[in-house]
């Protein structure tokens, strides 16, 4: 005990001393004193949020479980690409000149091969009647019919425009769209060719590549948004409802006579989810790019620096929610009214350029746009620290805002 | 210097006044029971002088420091235990504790002692790794309390530390309180039991946001109110209590009677003696084994005393 003493600090010996005299002046004093540390309490209330997450087996499965279904069901499941779209053909222009065993004529023959070898159309089934065709159709075992008809070769002859009929099933639009464009463009090329004399190659030849995400494969591009997406739970719902239950048991209360001060209070709680939301997204980084080979262009630390600021800004709205929501009904409920529109109006789902003006600029004030920009920029693009450092300002322009705010709401409660 | 002044605590939510001019003061080493039905103010008074809860009017003087001027100054003497169960159900008893004892800034070894001791003498060390949510309510209290004591406060503010605990714990956290007591520490403390008020130095009974009585239990039982002037009480042991009842009521000296268990509190003019009343007894065939006189109990001060409160509520509501 006397030990202790001795090897007190001189600061903290002074301290002792003033609180000696206060002693004898009030007849009771603190066996502390408390120092001006605005971010009194934050290691006590760090240590305890630890233990509660370190138990909380939802918080865990939200964290580390739930992403790796998401991604796997929209990683894999849902391949938006209109690949291999299954075709069923009618061709009649065989049955006028040639033996009943063989199907179609060369010329139609060559044109189908075309078809098969654009990747996106399947042809599974041959009919023979045009009931048979709709029937396929309407059935929705063939989203494409291709028709032929009996006079397509004699046309072809003759110099004159042979017509191919070509349905799509409209119920699916992505779908649709694509069919028809691939085949008007197969039509189109094999028209120029017959125009072309033999051995003359087209005036103009247009090479479509697509940049950044060379085979339009949507797991890259869909993964990098989902990942900005999943980080939303941990960081803003969590931290919600780490400081709402605590009003619920009636605990906050009790910290309120503690020397707990709004910052040491609100950091201690965030640290720790903090750290989970590090650990998920390293998870996530690791799943896309070895379980699902989405390549990673860009710098891998410069995306985990910026997710940071994306995390800060998550992490401060959850406890301005928290600081404002008195059960965990409500603090759902806001936490919902921040994740909706970071799903929605985010670029996520739909593209920013196509969106109505007032959803357009409704965007510039969800804080998922700018990491969005930031993941697909960073893995598609490898755009670096000079082409993204304007979201990140925007991230923590808007992380500094709710911090604020929720500090000042807690500086109500706690006097 | 006394522990706690309250002068004229006012407090409103809105254009509700929940506590409404309410004035005491504690003296150092007293246990100061808080009482008063649900809904009149008692977690407001508390919330008010701990610093949680901003003062609409009035003073609060907590160990010499207005808690309005300094309330960190107020929190660093008083230890606070809220209605609510306040510990926290998925840390260990030792988890909590030092959860405590970290924040209120001891450390290493100091806390290691601090823990030690508060273990010691609250006797929860045996379940000190035990889940706080798996204590059963008089643990649970224990636990709390020696958290809310880390720092060594000398006030402690307990907000029905008995409530939903089983009568037996109920006895040992009151000999703990008094243990402590002993030691110099001052406690406020709210309650709804009457055999706690009645260990009490001290006592406050608060009725819809207005304080009607204050003073020690036997100042109260004398207030005139209760016991009126030229009127006297006796306990009547007798066999069939209801019989007895019905029977003395009857009785033109008797102003009030009521069962008791086995035995009647009767009210009477104090013109009756002890055989006097014997012998009356016996003429309305009412056989008492024994007569004894009695002092009123706290709950007789209570009750006379909200039975008049309403009366003068009813009154100004229709003067109104
Ligand atoms: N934060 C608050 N807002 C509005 N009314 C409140 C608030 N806190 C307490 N009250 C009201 O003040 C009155 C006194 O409450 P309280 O102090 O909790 O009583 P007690 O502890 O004696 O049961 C009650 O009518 C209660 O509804
Ligand atoms: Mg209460």
């Amino acid at each position: 005990m006397t030990q202790s003493t001795f090897v007190e600090t001189p600061r903290e010996s002074l301290v002792g001393s003033q609180s000696d005299a206060a002693r004898k002046a009030s007849g009771a004093a603190p066996s502390v004193a408390w120092s001006n540390n605005p971010f009194r309490g934050f290691r006590a209330i760090f240590y305890k949020e630890s233990i509660h997450l370190r138990r909380d087996s939802m918080a865990i499965m939200f964290a580390l479980l739930v992403p790796i279904v998401e991604m796997i069901i929209l990683g894999a499941a849902i391949d938006t690409n209109v690949r291999q779209v299954r075709t069923v053909v009618y061709d009649e222009s065989g049955l006028m000149e040639h033996a009943r065993d063989v199907e179609g004529s060369q010329s139609s023959r060559a044109l189908l091969d075309r078809f098969r070898s654009s990747d996106t159309f399947k042809i599974y089934k041959y009919v023979n009647s045009d009931d048979e065709l709709t029937h396929e159709m309407v059935a929705g075992r063939a989203k494409v019919g291709l028709k032929i008809p009996y006079d397509f070769d004699r046309q072809l002859l003759r110099g004159q425009s042979a017509q191919v009929m070509v349905l799509v099933d409209g119920s699916d639009s992505s779908v649709a769209g694509q069919t028809l464009n691939v085949a008007s463009a197969i039509g189109l090329d094999e028209s120029l060719r017959r125009m072309l004399p033999e051995g003359k190659q087209p005036a103009i030849d247009i090479r479509p590549k697509i940049m950044f995400n060379p085979d339009s494969r949507s797991p890259n591009f869909f993964l990098p948004g989902l990942m900005t997406v999943l980080l939303l739970f941990v960081t803003t719902m969590l931290t919600a409802f780490s400081i709402v239950r605590e009003k619920e048991r009636g605990t906050l209360e009790q910290l309120f006579v503690t020397p707990v001060r709004p910052l040491g209070l609100m950091m201690g709680k965030i640290m720790p989810y903090f750290g989970l939301a590090m650990i998920e997204m390293l998870m996530i980084l690791a799943f896309m790019r070895f379980a699902f080979q989405v390549p990673m262009h860009g710098n891998v630390l410069l995306l985990l620096l910026l997710a940071m600021c994306y995390m800060f800004t998550h992490l401060s709205l959850g406890m301005l929610i928290s600081s404002k929501a008195n059960s965990q009904n409500e603090a759902m409920q806001r936490s919902m009214g921040i994740m909706l529109p970071s799903i929605f109006l985010s670029g996520y789902i739909f593209p920013l350029d196509n969106m109505p003006w007032i959803f357009y600029l409704m965007s510039f004030f969800v804080p998922a746009t700018y990491m969005m920009q930031i993941s697909r920029g960073i893995i598609l693009r490898a755009a670096g620290f000079q082409d993204l450092w304007i979201n990140a300002a925007a991230l923590l322009v808007m992380g500094l805002g709710a911090l604020t705010l929720a500090a000042r709401n807690f500086k109500k409660m706690i006097v | 210097m006394p522990a706690i002044v309250a002068e004229n605590l006012v407090r409103k939510f809105g254009e509700f006044t929940a506590v409404d001019g309410v004035s005491f003061t504690v003296q150092s080493g007293e246990v100061f029971g808080f009482l008063g039905p649900n809904g009149s103010g008692k977690t407001t008074v508390i919330k008010m002088l701990t610093g949680i809860l901003p003062l609409t009017a009035g003073r609060g003087m907590v160990d010499g420091i207005d808690v309005s001027v300094d309330p960190d100054s107020v929190k660093q003497r008083i230890g606070y235990m809220s209605q609510k169960f306040s510990l926290y159900d998925d840390l260990t008893v030792l988890e909590n504790l030092r959860f405590y004892a970290h924040i209120y800034g001891l450390r290493g070894k100091d806390a290691d002692r601090k823990i030690e001791e508060t273990m010691q003498r609250n006797a929860i060390e045996p379940y000190k790794t035990r889940l706080a949510g798996k204590l059963s309510g008089g643990w649970k209290q224990r636990l709390a309390l020696g958290c809310a004591m880390m720092h060594g406060p000398k006030i402690l503010f307990l907000d029905e530390p008995t409530a939903g605990i089983d009568p037996v714990a109920r006895r040992k956290l009151w000999d703990l309180l008094f243990e402590l007591s002993g030691q110099g520490i001052t406690f406020f403390v709210t309650t709804h039991y009457m055999d706690e008020a009645e260990r009490c130095s001290h006592l406050a009974y608060i009725y819809y946001g207005k304080l009607i009585a204050d003073g020690t239990p036997d100042t109260l039982r004398q207030i005139p109110d209760v016991s009126p002037a030229g009127t006297h009480r006796f306990e009547i042991v007798t066999r069939d209590v209801t019989t007895a009842l019905r029977r003395a009521r009857t009785l033109p000296f008797m102003r009030s009677a009521t069962i008791f268990g086995r035995s009647i509190h009767a009210l009477m003019d104090d013109t009756i003696s002890e055989s006097e009343l014997q012998s009356e007894l016996d003429k309305v065939g009412v056989h008492a084994d024994e007569i004894r006189p009695l002092m009123p109990d706290l709950e007789d001060v209570f009750v006379e005393l909200t039975y008049r409160r309403q009366a003068e509520l009813e009154g100004s509501r229709a003067s109104a």
